[in-house]
């Protein structure tokens, strides 16, 4: 059964079967990535174009990886927003490349909406790979990817996501993501940070990070912007980290030191996390690195496969 | 030349003229004769079946962007008339968020120069403050004078309670108003209205609030100082309850709502069109409702469109990028009859007095009169014509509308001002 679009823009309104067969279709290549030779040729004569109009190693590098690895011809083209002002279009810019015949289109940019853009200026498969606050949807597979092999089953299973969740495209994908598989889901963060009707997602909203640890089986625990912009959120870093900041303190005194805690990646240590928390999930935060390859060759694979 | 409308409805609100099946005689675009009139009164004459067809005082839109001077790519001032004629005005304020603004008798004198001998009368609104910065009032006296009929900082709202002050109390000289783009500078600077929407797209929040807030400084200083203000595009439920209130109370305040604020909720973003981005934003359901009792009972005034050209390119962009504002002359006529009349919000008599009657008040000029002797300034509604919006079809020299394809019921056939006909797209010569 193919999946229901031919495009990943987000997560919000994609069935369960579609998120199941994604996932159950990374499960298959997360075992390539364990081979000797991580490499199966099912994009071969595929091109793909990661288009990054915002800087980002991770994601490009897992995207880029997960392309070699289906064989499939990668080509990185990164700008920097800043030029695009004046520059040249962003239509015509993917009419461009579009000519140099590529078949799948993965973008980045820092304005909501745009890989929706795309679809309707392109004939390539677009696929999302994060777009301002709007959503991630690869980095949410891959973090319910974790959480299933980590705990076996989604459904029913309780996700607290901690942070900045106003301005989070993790947090958005997460939670169209993990309501579609029938978690429960909720989230923690300074009240400014959490945007207004959140709740009519069907998302709890709890202010307290030990009633956070304490009710839930997973914290995924976002990164705090420390950019000037983002302070106007929050009176200091350090009242952020004493009374959001997840220590083995906070763990040990509820009696969880084994919740399942994720995190997106870059972690500032000292702040949402404490060093010793980081240091203490630092395998799963790996793990969920490599899942993130095998996700992304999933969809990759999906995707490239349809027409 | 002679020229008779035939079996026309007559409805003029503020003359409480309502008449069926009228004949109207005009000798070189000047009203000759009103009533049954027969073959032999008029002898050899252009004749025009108006059957069905209402002929009321021509209609005015208080709020246009002409982009003349500065950005003549996306509209001059002749093809915003163009497109005015085309949408059944036949008169227009233009804002002066040109390049450079109108802040100077110079460019004032430029724009009813290049209006000269249309159709559509184009009244400039000049800056209230120099450059539109809110820093220094503008020359007002000598604005005024040149023909300003208001002054706005127009897409943005006075910076400071003090210059608000003092431009109140300056232009309360000339009895004209101030007209207010109602918006905190600091809760500004979003996409999209803050709702469940912006959360779930992504967008930048713009809270209704910023708009409630000036919306209240300004009716306050419009209660201190007793000088006009006039709130454009508005568009929350608490700041049309708050135009009531103040209006109870006899303070100064008129308001204005746009088309696109009383057809479309925020839900029209999900599409991330950037035809949907303007500023105000659109709201909610909520909003709509209390807009909607606004223009029943009056504390609306007026509809205008906040006509908006922009370029195809600019536009066309992902939708931080694209500039607020869309295109409104050619859809407005349509959308109200379509929205308020035949959803029996509205009777036509007050469609037309918010269309002819209170711009015109509100911006002290003369309301064209139905009387023998008097230079013909009519619109020509036909309230059951079906049709779809055609952006190809525009006069505008943009086309950045969110109605393209819509089917909407009622239309402006045509226009007649400044012994110039236009009807059914076509211009005819009456003089």
């Amino acid at each position: 059964m193919p999946l229901s679009s031919r495009h990943l823009l987000g997560l919000q309104g994609v069935p369960k079967e579609d998120i199941f067969l994604i996932l159950d279709t990374a499960t298959t290549f997360r075992e390539v990535l364990d081979r000797p030779i991580k490499k199966v040729p099912t994009l071969q004569g595929k091109t793909v174009v990661n288009l990054f109009y915002e800087n980002s190693t991770r994601t490009r590098i897992s995207f880029e990886l997960a392309e070699k690895r289906l064989s499939a011809d990668s080509v990185n083209f990164s700008l920097s927003t800043s030029s695009v002002s004046k520059g040249e279009t962003l239509k015509d810019t993917i009419r461009n490349i579009e000519a140099m015949k590529v078949d799948m289109v993965v973008v980045r940019h820092s304005v909501p909406g745009t890989p929706l853009f795309l679809t309707k200026v392109s004939d390539s498969n677009i696929i999302n790979a994060g777009d301002g606050a709007h959503e991630h949807p690869t980095q949410a597979l891959l973090d319910m990817y974790s959480i299933r092999e980590k705990l076996g089953k989604l459904e029913g299973v309780k996700v607290c996501i901690v942070g900045d969740i106003a301005h989070s495209r993790v947090a958005m994908s997460n939670i169209f993501g993990l309501k579609a598989v029938g978690a429960e889901v909720s989230v923690c963060g300074p009240s400014t940070m959490i945007p207004r009707n959140i709740e009519e997602l069907g998302v709890k909203v709890l202010y307290n990070i030990d009633e956070a640890i304490k009710e839930n089986d997973v914290l995924n625990v976002l990164r705090i912007q420390l950019e000037r912009k983002a302070r106007e959120y929050f009176p200091s870093i350090r009242e952020y980290s004493n009374y959001f900041g997840i220590t083995e303190d906070r763990l040990e005194k509820i009696g969880k030191e084994d919740i399942l805690i994720l995190h997106p990646g870059p972690i500032n240590r000292g702040v949402e996390l404490s060093s010793g928390v980081a240091d203490g999930i630092k395998q799963i935060i790996l793990k969920q690195v490599t899942n993130g390859v095998a996700v992304r060759m999933a969809v990759l694979y999906l995707l490239g496969t349809m027409n | 030349m002679n020229v008779v409308l035939k079996n026309a409805n007559i409805l003029h609100p503020g003359e409480n003229i309502d008449r069926k099946n009228v004949d109207i005689l005009l000798s070189d675009g000047v009203i000759s004769k009103i009533g049954n009139l027969k073959k032999e009164n008029y002898g050899e004459v252009k004749e025009f079946d108006l059957a069905n067809i209402y002929v009321v005082p021509g209609l005015f839109d208080m709020h246009v962007h002409f982009r003349e001077p500065g950005r003549e790519d996306e509209e001059t001032v002749v093809t915003g008339c163009e497109s005015a004629a085309n949408g059944g005005f036949t008169g227009v304020a233009c804002m002066p968020n040109t390049e450079p603004a109108i802040d100077s008798a110079e460019v004032i004198m430029l724009i009813k120069k290049k209006a000269l001998g249309n159709l559509v009368d184009v009244h400039p609104i000049a800056a209230a403050t120099v450059a539109r910065k809110g820093e220094v009032i503008s020359p007002m006296a000598e604005l005024f004078e040149t023909g300003a009929v208001a002054f706005s900082d127009d897409g943005v709202a006075i910076k400071t309670s003090a210059i608000l002050r003092r431009a109140l109390e300056y232009s309360r000289m000339y009895g004209t108003p101030i007209i207010e783009h109602c918006e905190d500078e600091t809760l500004a600077g979003g996409s999209m209205n803050e709702g469940l929407n912006s959360t779930t797209l992504g967008l930048n929040p713009i809270p209704s609030v910023a708009e409630d807030l000036i919306v209240m400084r300004d009716i306050l200083m419009a209660e201190y100082t007793g000088g006009r203000v006039h709130i454009a595009h508005i568009s929350t439920k608490k700041s049309v309850e708050m135009v009531r209130e103040a209006k109870k109370k006899g303070i100064k305040v008129t308001a204005e709502v746009t088309p696109h604020h009383f057809t479309l909720t925020d839900d029209a973003v999900k599409t991330y069109d950037t035809n949907t981005k303007m500023n105000p934003p659109l709201r909610t359901k909520a909003d709509i409702e209390e807009i909607i009792k606004g223009l029943k009972d009056g504390t609306l005034d007026c509809i205008a469109s906040d006509h908006a050209p922009h370029s195809i390119e600019e536009k066309e962009a992902e939708f931080d990028y694209a500039p607020n504002g869309i295109l409104g002359l050619e859809t407005e006529v349509g959308l109200a009859l379509t929205e308020l009349y035949h959803k029996k919000v509205l009777t036509l008599t007050q469609l037309i007095e918010k269309f002819a009657i209170n711009p015109r008040k509100i911006l002290n000029l003369p309301v064209p009169k139905f009387e023998v002797g008097e230079t013909a300034n009519f619109t020509l509604i036909d309230p059951d014509e079906i049709w779809t919006v055609d952006i190809s079809k525009f006069k505008s020299k943009s086309v950045n509308s969110p109605f393209d394809k819509r089917l909407l019921t009622g239309k402006a056939d045509g226009v007649i001002n400044n012994k110039q006909m236009i009807y059914k797209g076509e211009r005819v010569s009456i003089a």
